[in-house]
């Protein structure tokens, strides 16, 4: 696994807009964006209401997702290009469930719709059909996703990432700035874990940085490349991002992203906490 | 939910002795600036949060008090402004050269 086959530029992916075998796929929480203007012949899923389970916090099961696959029009063997708002946080967050369910060719357009904005690349909003497939997942693939029984029994022996920005790191705030501070978890971190914020990886434009200066970040804030790793953030989507990059970009091995994240451990009663 | 709300609006709901709000908008050639990407820099200079501005060129963000930059990021052009925020509504304008 290298650069080049999980992450396509915006010139490749406005080249090959339309080809077969491809089925470009935009992810935000608010799909308005989409709604707006998007890639040329792309589909849409919510995070919210395409990718959670409706009434516990978790993902859809395996079942579930396969209905909702097959209803998007995107088989098995088809390549799927994924792109969204938030510096493809969503986005990065739906390669990463792809992946549990076992889909073999996921990309990522590097930038996302910020890029492709910036760029002043071309969007369209024509209503997007595709013909209903019998799409097929696999079983969940748990070696890429941490619970929080593992997240303890970690403190202290593995790379644990916290990818918050620093002031949700030291509980100065407990979410992102552009959400209110309104939230029942405690502030802090896990214990152990080290501060290396998704916004690091990334340029301005919502590119990510070179593999070398990916390697010289990690690397410089304490990363063990000998131990496994386990990285969070809030709600399990910014750390989406750097499993991304630990795991897809640097082929880091044995990498999971814990999604149930600060929102559940700085609710868990008993565990210890920093600050 | 960690996507961002929409941007600009009332302030309904919001409760002013608790949040620090900073929010304001993109100006560039006498016309508020849409679709701009507005990020939110701590003290120290690093990404806290990022929003895309309303069609009336709005931006918002919830934080802390203390010291915080603004950077936008456009087609047309970026600008930048420090801003010193306390509890409640702190107000600014982010003006493209």
């Amino acid at each position: 696994m290298s650069r080049s086959d999980v992450l396509v530029t915006a010139d490749w992916a406005q080249e090959n807009l339309g080809a077969p075998g491809l089925v470009f796929v935009e992810v935000d929480e608010d799909t308005s964006a989409y709604d707006g203007g998007h890639l040329e012949g792309a589909v849409k899923l919510d995070w919210k209401t395409d990718l959670q389970d409706p009434l516990r916090r978790d993902f859809l099961d395996k079942g579930a997702f396969e209905s909702l696959l097959s209803a998007k029009g995107i088989s098995n063997d088809d390549t799927v290009v994924l792109y969204g708002g938030n510096n493809n946080w969503f986005a990065a967050y739906a390669y990463w469930y792809f992946k549990i369910y076992g889909h073999g060719d996921v990309k990522l357009v590097d930038g996302g719709r910020k890029k492709w904005e910036l760029d002043g690349r071309p969007l369209s909003k024509d209503v997007v059909e595709r013909p209903a497939t019998q799409y097929s997942a696999s079983e969940p693939d748990t070696s890429i996703r941490a619970f929080r029984d593992e997240v303890v029994a970690s403190i202290g022996s593995k790379n644990i990432v916290d990818v918050r920005s620093p002031d949700e790191f030291s509980g100065k705030i407990l979410a992102p700035a552009h959400l209110p501070q309104e939230q029942s978890q405690k502030g802090g971190h896990v214990p152990t874990a080290i501060n290396i914020p998704w916004s690091k990886a990334a340029n301005e434009d919502g590119t990510f940085k070179s593999d070398a200066d990916l390697e010289k970040l990690y690397a410089e804030q304490g990363f063990d490349d000998s131990k496994p790793t386990i990285a969070y953030c809030r709600i399990g989507e910014r750390s989406s991002h750097t499993w991304f990059v630990l795991r897809e970009l640097l082929g880091k091995s044995d990498v999971k992203n814990y999604d149930g994240s600060w929102v559940e451990y700085g609710s868990l009663v008993g565990v210890p906490i920093e600050k | 939910m960690c996507g961002a709300p929409k941007q600009g609006g009332a302030l309904a709901g919001v409760d002013l002795s608790t949040q620090t709000v900073i929010q304001g908008s993109v100006w560039h050639d006498g016309s508020p600036v849409a679709g701009a990407y507005v990020r939110l820099l701590d003290a120290t200079d690093e990404f806290t949060a990022e929003v895309v501005t309303s069609p009336e060129g709005e931006f918002r963000f919830f934080a802390a008090p203390g010291q915080w930059t603004l950077r936008s990021l456009s087609p047309v052009g970026r600008a930048e402004r420090s801003i010193a925020a306390d509890v409640g509504l702190n107000e600014t304008t982010l003006a493209i050269a």
